[in-house]
């Protein structure tokens, strides 16, 4: 699925990632935890073509593709989706066209027929009462006058639709209280089977309580510097990063 | 120094000078006397240089420099109309009242030709724009030879109107000078939809005298859409009076150059001014609107908001003033100018312009001139919409947003319309 070999970038000249080896495999969730400044989000950002962002070395393939080759509509339409971290707000551009658009915009891009307006309005009522929004915020402008947690069930509801083989979660649980963390973790976990996976960004252990993943891996100073199972994020809660590095 | 701007000038005197016994009121001796008023003015003047401070963005050399002179046949017969907007229009051809082509009937007030009607012009003819105010108008004064009269009684509902000019290319240069005159009484309320189209090598002049009485409601929608061979220079002179209202809102896009001069005063207490816009150029062209608000009276509040979108080699102008008397207490003013950058051949020109001399007053203003946001432009990538794609969905949005404000749907859909014929047509091919 995602193969990310000896990867290194940088921004602006300065190096940010300094070799990222990771393997998620079909159908598993993966979770990668640091600190701030550690690289996480420059990881989702390379991985998803953002402007800015140069590759120095190494190689990132998504089911056989050099994605790093890849215009970033094009990753998308591949199946890889990314949840921002801090959603843009679009006044102007209605939440309703904008999710139709990119929905039928990946649809042709892959050969498919697109929606047409009352066919896409029925999927995307029924995606949205599973995450408890309100028919109201298809009306709106994209993410305009959104809360924190109205904007990242958006990114969720844009995932739902968009239905990605892979899905980058950049510290999604930013900001959020416990029921609008329950939602998102439902909506991720509705997700999967063996043909999705997931890499969940975060800082915090808390998300991890539910969405449970397959393997956590310590990001810091731009390496991998430990992976293991679920219980390395409680041993992370209890001794902290600097304890990890420590052993590591 | 012999300005090249002197031909121009010269070119339309002397036409003024061998039409004046021909021109409409040509027997009426107050107007032969504004007429003549207004030579001597523009004679004085000449067309507006750079050196102007009010032009000091805008060139008129290459109108200046053109030919217009060859005075206009009437153009007869059919003439293919922009699609109805509403029930009854005004309609005129290269500046001319062509009532087989107009739908009044049944109206409650008296709207139609000007040339006319100039009995019932005499009290306000020249009243808000004085020949000696700016040289455009004193050409206009000079040389109109029609234009609309509208003029609503008290406590009138005039409901939605059509006012269309359509310029006829004759294969030559020419120049028309409309002159219009709104008048709303007490109380009255009335919505235009102005839509200005044409092509050829031509000057269109417009000058509008508009006075809205105490309480009533004028709503001014304007579609200047002529083609890029057209020269628009349209000015507009607006009284507000106590409780009253003027909304403006102009869209234009098409011709080579187009100037949107406005000045309105607010005359009265809690009368209140809009003038909003979306003006855009692609390669080659020039829009300029400039404003003057006048706070004459406590109480008042004006918006404005306007958004530029310049493609390819093109330049955008917005140049606003705000004058606070010092009788104008609790002004609440607010001014918005916003500029989309889609080329880094383009160019805007901003100049906001506060001046106040009253102590209780709320005024501010905000400029901001940038290329399509690439936060935004990304995330639309993201989530699989191709670049070109979500780069139109992005200035779509910053146009729209203009029209927002717009309550009348009628008059939004009409200028929606403009705004995506503008893109699909020109500035999407830029």
């Amino acid at each position: 699925m995602l193969r990310i070999e000896g990867l290194t970038a940088e921004i602006d000249g300065k190096q940010i990632l300094k070799g990222i080896d990771l393997d998620v495999p079909t159908g598993e969730v993966h979770a990668i935890m640091g600190p701030n400044g550690s690289g996480k989000s420059t990881l989702s950002y390379v991985l998803s073509g953002r402007e800015g962002y140069e590759v120095t070395g190494g190689s990132a393939t998504f089911n056989g593709h050099d994605i790093l080759a890849m215009e970033p509509e094009e990753r998308a339409a591949a199946g890889l989706f990314l949840a921002f971290q801090y959603p843009v707000e679009l006044p102007g551009v209605g939440n309703a066209t904008f999710l139709r658009t990119a929905l039928n915009a990946q649809r042709k891009a892959r050969g498919e027929s697109e929606l047409d307006a009352m066919q896409f309005l029925k999927l995307a009522r029924e995606r949205m009462k599973a995450l408890s929004m309100s028919d109201d915020m298809l009306k709106r402008g994209v993410n305009v006058g959104f809360s924190g947690g109205e904007k990242k069930r958006n990114e969720i509801l844009q995932m739902a639709l968009l239905k990605p083989s892979l899905a980058i979660l950049d510290e999604t649980d930013s900001g959020l209280d416990i029921d609008a963390l329950k939602i998102v973790a439902d909506g991720v976990n509705a997700m999967r089977g063996p043909d999705f996976s997931a890499l969940v960004i975060t800082h915090y252990q808390r998300l991890l309580d539910y969405i449970v993943p397959d393997r956590v891996h310590v990001l810091m100073h731009g390496r991998i510097v430990k992976s293991g199972g679920p219980e390395l994020a409680q041993e992370l809660e209890a001794q902290g990063y600097a304890a990890v590095q420590a052993a590591a | 120094m012999t300005a090249p701007v002197a031909t121009g000038a010269a070119g339309f005197l002397a036409r003024y000078e061998g039409l004046k016994d021909h021109l409409p009121g040509a027997r009426k001796p107050w107007l032969n006397a504004l007429r003549a008023d207004a030579a001597v003015h523009f004679a004085a003047r000449g067309f507006p240089t750079r050196r102007i401070e009010q032009w000091k963005y805008t060139d008129l050399a290459p109108v200046a420099q053109a030919s217009f002179a060859e005075p206009l046949t009437m153009v007869e017969g059919a003439i293919a109309l922009p699609v109805a907007n509403a029930a009854h229009r005004a309609v005129f051809v290269d500046g001319r009242f062509r009532s087989d082509l107009s739908t009044l009937d049944g109206l409650a007030y008296r709207v139609g030709s000007l040339a006319q009607d100039l009995n019932a012009a005499e009290p306000f003819l020249g009243a808000l724009a004085k020949p000696g105010s700016e040289p455009l108008v004193a050409l206009n004064t000079m040389l109109f030879e029609d234009g609309i009269l509208i003029d609503l009684p008290e406590g009138v509902d005039g409901g939605l109107l059509e006012l269309v000019s359509i310029a006829v290319d004759p294969g030559r240069p020419f120049a028309f000078h409309p002159r219009h005159l709104v008048r709303l009484g007490a109380g009255a309320r009335l919505t235009v939809i102005e839509t200005a189209t044409g092509r050829g090598q031509c000057l269109h002049n417009p000058v509008f005298e508009i006075e809205v009485a105490e309480g009533a409601t004028f709503t001014h929608g304007r579609m200047l859409q002529e083609e890029a061979t057209v020269f628009h220079l349209s000015t507009i002179y607006a009284t507000i009076a106590a409780g009253g209202t003027y909304d403006n809102f102009t869209v234009a896009a098409g011709p080579r150059l187009t100037r949107n001069e406005i000045h309105a005063a607010l005359t009265g207490p809690k009368a209140a001014c809009h003038m909003n816009g979306a003006q855009m150029a692609a390669d080659g062209q020039h829009v300029d609107t400039t404003t003057a608000l006048d706070h004459a009276a406590p109480d008042c509040a004006s918006r404005q908001t306007y958004k530029t979108v310049l493609a390819g080699r093109s330049r955008g102008v917005f140049q606003g003033k705000i004058f606070v008397h010092q009788v104008a207490q609790k002004t609440d003013g607010y001014q918005m100018n916003q500029a989309l950058l889609l080329s880094e051949d383009a160019e805007i020109d901003s100049k906001p312009q506060l001046e106040i001399y009253a102590d209780d007053v709320k005024c501010s203003h905000g400029a901001t001139v940038g290329a399509l946001d690439a936060d935004s432009l990304f995330y639309l990538r993201s989530r699989g919409i191709p670049e070109s794609q979500a780069k139109a969905m992005l200035v779509e949005a910053f146009l729209h947003e203009a029209v927002e404000t717009v309550t009348d749907e009628t008059l939004r859909a009409a200028l929606t319309r403009a705004l995506d014929n503008w893109w699909s047509r020109q500035g999407k091919a830029a």
